[in-house]
């Protein structure tokens, strides 16, 4: 990709600022579905940022997984789990708030630290394979990271079924204790939340 | 600034290390389920984005930072779905998504 210097930089500079502000609201922001939509635009803008670095093919695996796929599913649950609830205030809520704060801006210092002043032994010239960059994900895929590749694909099984067991309802036709059939559409209404509140 | 020859990989590893951080942040401070999942995935984008810059930066012939970048969008990709299973179940046994009622393992 040979792009203009100055058009990197500005390219560079939206896409970063709209990850960084983006990121923010969907940490920040009264509503979640809001949030969920802003988590959509930070992942097209991180794809954006790989095209940058000259990553077509995971810029496009970034896309169709992450906004096609998890942030649909993202949606999804909070369409299942949206109920209004007055949440219960928490008695030390403001020093949790300093003390997570100063923890994450101390954890920020330190990287940006580390980021600045380490000596990056750079290779140059910069992207030299350029396009060939998917083949060369092909060529690594299928040889020597043959083995974390099949791995993934049972990790992508079993998370399948996984989810499936999880989330399912535990639905029979008829009542254990009675052997009266059970109203299947009243089934979650019906039902005593299973473990009550400590506190 | 003009006369450099591309983008400094500084500029890209701090914009990894504050989405990093402001994913930590909205995981410790979420009082929804559903946002800590969210998070996680800010932080997971975080890691992407430093693998990615490494790749293009550091190994740029053999760029075997992306094939575990690759590999990391299929395990958060993974994650996302059994963690949103588990969010359901939750909701279902509990009526809630408030992350502080989920205490039955405090001590």
């Amino acid at each position: 990709m040979s792009i203009a210097i100055t058009t990197q930089f500005i390219c560079f500079t939206v896409l970063s600022l709209v990850v960084l502000i983006g990121a923010l609201g969907v940490v920040l922001l009264e509503s979640i579905v809001y949030s969920a939509f802003l988590l959509g635009g930070v992942f097209m803008s991180v794809a954006g940022l790989y095209l940058l670095l000259n990553a077509s093919f995971v810029a496009a695996a970034q896309v169709l997984v992450y906004v096609g796929a998890v942030n649909v599913l993202i949606i999804f649950a909070i369409m299942l789990v949206n109920k209004k609830e007055d949440l219960k205030p928490i008695n030390d809520i403001k020093s949790r708030r300093i003390i997570s704060t100063s923890i994450c801006l101390t954890l920020l210092s330190l990287l940006i630290r580390v980021d600045l002043t380490n000596v990056w032994s750079l290779s140059s010239p910069l992207n030299s394979i350029g396009e060939e960059s998917t083949i060369r994900i092909g060529e690594h895929l299928f040889s020597d990271y043959l083995l974390p590749f099949e791995v993934a694909s049972v990790l992508l099984l079993m998370a399948m079924i996984g989810a499936i067991v999880l989330a399912r309802r535990d639905v029979m036709s008829r009542d254990i204790s009675t052997g009266l059939p059970v109203d299947q559409e009243l089934i979650e209404k019906s039902s005593e939340p299973l473990l009550t509140n400590k506190n | 600034m003009m006369n450099l020859e591309s983008i400094p990989i500084q500029a890209f590893l701090i914009v990894s290390s504050a989405l990093f951080c402001i994913g930590i942040w909205g995981l410790l401070n979420s009082r929804n389920a559903v946002r800590v999942l969210m998070s996680i995935e800010l932080m997971l984008n975080a890691v992407n984005i430093n693998l990615m810059t490494f790749s293009s930066y550091v190994d740029n012939n053999l760029i075997q930072g992306q094939v575990f970048t690759i590999f990391v969008i299929t395990v958060a990709a993974a994650e996302a779905a059994v963690g949103l299973a588990i969010l359901l179940s939750l909701y279902r046994n509990r009526v809630t998504v408030d992350m502080e009622s989920f205490n039955l393992l405090k001590w």
